[in-house]
């Protein structure tokens, strides 16, 4: 048994038990930290399969930025309405219908799926080509130029993200009181301030 | 093969270590001190007064948008992290690839400045 | 199993013993930043800072310390116990645990990994989760706005260190942070990049919640933010992770900006000195610039804060981003890997 296949054991271990406590644990708050463990060990297994740059950007992306919008999303939620009840029933049929969706289209692509075993070396270990590279020059010398569409599609998928989230989320509110730099800058002691020279018993003109 | 997992093993063990240093110092807490817990002490701080209304309120949505920005920036962050240190190589179409892909970005950036999404009120 | 634990007992054993070896100067490191701090603030403000226990009250910070171990640990009513504890201890660990790729001289480094700047840039993003986790578990008002304000000013900031990153990066290529301090030999980047040395540094303060950008505990408003409910070792670790959040973006300036190990001119005097007492002088540099911003610098508005990051730094650094490729690929400047 080497070091790797231990540390495997580990990760595969608590991913299958914490994303078990994700859907089980009756607090939403525990269900996205126990979400976060399992990217965590997520991350792990693809340090093990000497994938650092996809471990990497996991954490970063989905542990540093999706899962804090998710605890945000479960943090804005009255959840305590939700605790009383114990509906898992109400969900059960949904939640199977789902499950099996899933799981059909998974069959599907498997069965779909041919195994070329002439050139097995490279399903083994596709990093072959580029065996002097470290895996972020070989994602580097090869997403920007040979997938360029795809590269492309996604920065449109990121911009109709950030139209749909603005359209979404942003509520204007009336009455509210902003600074404006510029007019503060602007403001010339000219314009604000006049020298009068008041006469007794006659008070000044405004 | 085996070398960046020789690189790795420090790193968990470190991590481990740094865990169970942090875990030491609570736990040295609860066995040093004493406890006395009463109401009053374990009572939220509210400035002196009772504690009134619910701690967990609802927020403006307002966060939640600079979070689902946030997002999108961080992505597009990533995907400048493979490009920046190979740019060199990829020639022209690799170059004006990111050009154009931050030019759609840009435009989308455009569009929330104008609509007031980053102006905090 | 228990076969390959034991053959392999010892070298975990020495593994063990490099990470005290960061742990124990790291903890020092954070006792001298502390005392430093105190008495640069005091000279500022023409005070004496601590000078009562010890000599020139050098042992006030241990003191300080040590008191927390004595005091009471409160868990306020109604709080989530577990995630109470476990948001001090992630603050702390993930603090520590940045430190094991940073390389404080040629070839000393505890893992030398391929995406260290991605590694580091993943600890502190993940910094965010301490402070929310604090702020929803004590179940009070103060620390749940304190965390809020504090999330969005984190990751405000956060992406503009993610372009500051690229553009050091893309004169460097390599993710390595000992490639980046080698990349350094001739000319620093803080002379070429200086416009995005300044935008890192302002970002670093607002990622570790320093003044002028305290705002998450802006005491005036929000009491203490998200530490208001905690008190004894569990405040103390949230102190120290933040401080060494401040020594790890010290550092990182020192790796990214200033050339890491190398003298600042390579002849006889400056070249003898060991590199990493130069690492450290930088870190001290850095670290005393970060203390007298504190010193002087009146705390931002929260919209100040957030224009600031979205509006002035995130259109800058993209820019800078564009500008610093376009240079660097028309000039045939950029590195070339084969």
């Amino acid at each position: 048994m080497t070091a790797s296949l231990l540390s495997f054991y580990i990760f595969s271990t608590v991913i299958l038990l914490s994303s078990l406590m994700v859907i089980t644990s009756k607090n939403p708050v525990h269900s996205v930290l126990f979400l976060i463990l399992t990217f965590f060990n997520g991350a792990g297994l693809f340090i093990i399969l000497h994938a650092e740059f996809l471990a990497m950007i996991l954490i970063i992306v989905y542990v540093g930025a999706v899962a804090v919008l998710f605890l945000f999303v479960v943090m804005m939620l009255d959840f305590k309405i939700s605790l009383d009840k114990n509906n898992i029933l109400q969900y059960l049929p949904i939640g199977f219908f789902v499950g099996v969706v899933f799981i059909s289209e998974l069959i599907i692509v498997l069965i779909n799926t041919k195994f070329d075993l002439s050139n097995i070396q490279i399903l083994v270990n596709p990093m072959i080509k580029f065996e002097n590279l470290t895996n972020t020059e070989a994602i580097g010398s090869i997403l920007y130029t040979d997938y360029i569409l795809y590269f492309q599609l996604s920065g449109v998928i990121l911009l109709v993200a950030m139209i749909g989230s603005i359209v979404l989320t942003l509520r204007t509110r009336e009455g509210v009181k902003r600074q404006s730099i510029q007019s503060q800058l602007d403001r010339k002691y000219k314009s604000t301030i006049t020298m009068v020279d008041p006469k007794s018993n006659e008070g000044v003109d405004i | 093969m085996n070398f960046i997992l020789d690189e790795y093993l420090p790193l968990a063990i470190f991590i481990i270590v740094a865990l169970v240093i942090s875990c030491l110092f609570i736990l040295a807490n609860f066995l040093v001190a004493r406890r006395n817990p009463d109401p009053e002490k374990s009572d939220a701080f509210e400035s002196g007064f009772p504690q009134f209304g619910d701690s967990r309120m609802k927020f403006d949505i307002r966060f939640y948008l600079v979070t689902l920005l946030f997002i999108i920036f961080d992505l597009e962050v990533t995907f400048l992290f493979p490009w920046a240190i190979t740019f060199g190589n990829l020639g022209l179409l690799g170059f004006f690839s990111m050009m154009f892909f931050l030019g759609v970005l840009t435009i989308g950036f455009i569009y929330e400045w104008k609509k007031g999404a980053l102006e905090w009120q | 199993m228990i076969a390959l634990i034991s053959e392999n007992l010892f070298h975990l054993f020495f593994i063990v013993g490099l990470c005290l070896l960061i742990f124990v100067p790291l903890l020092l490191g954070v006792v001298i930043v502390l005392f430093a701090d105190r008495k640069i603030w005091a000279a500022v403000q023409k005070r004496k800072g601590p000078n009562v226990v010890g000599p020139f009250g050098l042992f006030q910070i241990p003191a300080d310390g040590l008191k927390f171990l004595f005091k009471e640990i409160i868990i306020p009513d109604g709080a989530d116990k577990t995630i109470y504890f476990v948001a001090p201890i992630l603050t702390s660990t993930l603090a520590i645990a940045a430190w094991a790729v940073i390389p404080i001289q040629e070839n000393i480094v505890l893992s030398d990994i391929n995406v260290g700047v991605l590694y580091i840039f993943a600890m502190s993003s993940l910094g965010i989760y301490g402070i929310l986790m604090a702020g929803w578990a004590s179940n009070s008002k103060y620390p749940f706005l304190g965390a809020l304000r504090s999330a969005a000013q984190m990751v405000s900031y956060e992406v503009s260190i993610g372009f500051v990153i690229v553009t050091v990066l893309m004169c460097v290529g390599s993710l390595n942070l000992s490639e980046i301090v080698y990349a350094q030999k001739n000319i620093w980047f803080f002379i070429p990049l200086f416009p995005m040395f300044v935008v890192f540094f302002i970002s670093a303060l607002a990622e570790t919640n320093r003044p002028p950008f305290d705002l998450p505990e802006a005491e005036s408003e929000l009491v203490a933010g998200y530490q208001t409910e905690y008190s004894a070792m569990p405040f103390l670790l949230f102190f120290l992770g933040e401080y060494i959040n401040i020594l790890l973006m010290c550092a990182m300036m020192t790796i990214m900006f200033f050339g890491g190990w190398y003298p600042p001119i390579d002849v006889a005097p400056f070249n003898l000195i060991p590199g990493f007492i130069w690492f450290l002088v930088k870190m001290m540099v850095i670290f005393y610039m970060i203390s007298m911003v504190k010193a002087f610098v009146p705390r931002y508005r929260y919209d100040q804060l957030m224009r600031l990051g979205w509006k002035v730094f995130l259109p800058l650094s993209l820019l800078a981003v564009v500008v610093t490729s376009s240079v660097l690929f028309f000039f045939n400047l950029a590195p070339v890997f084969s």
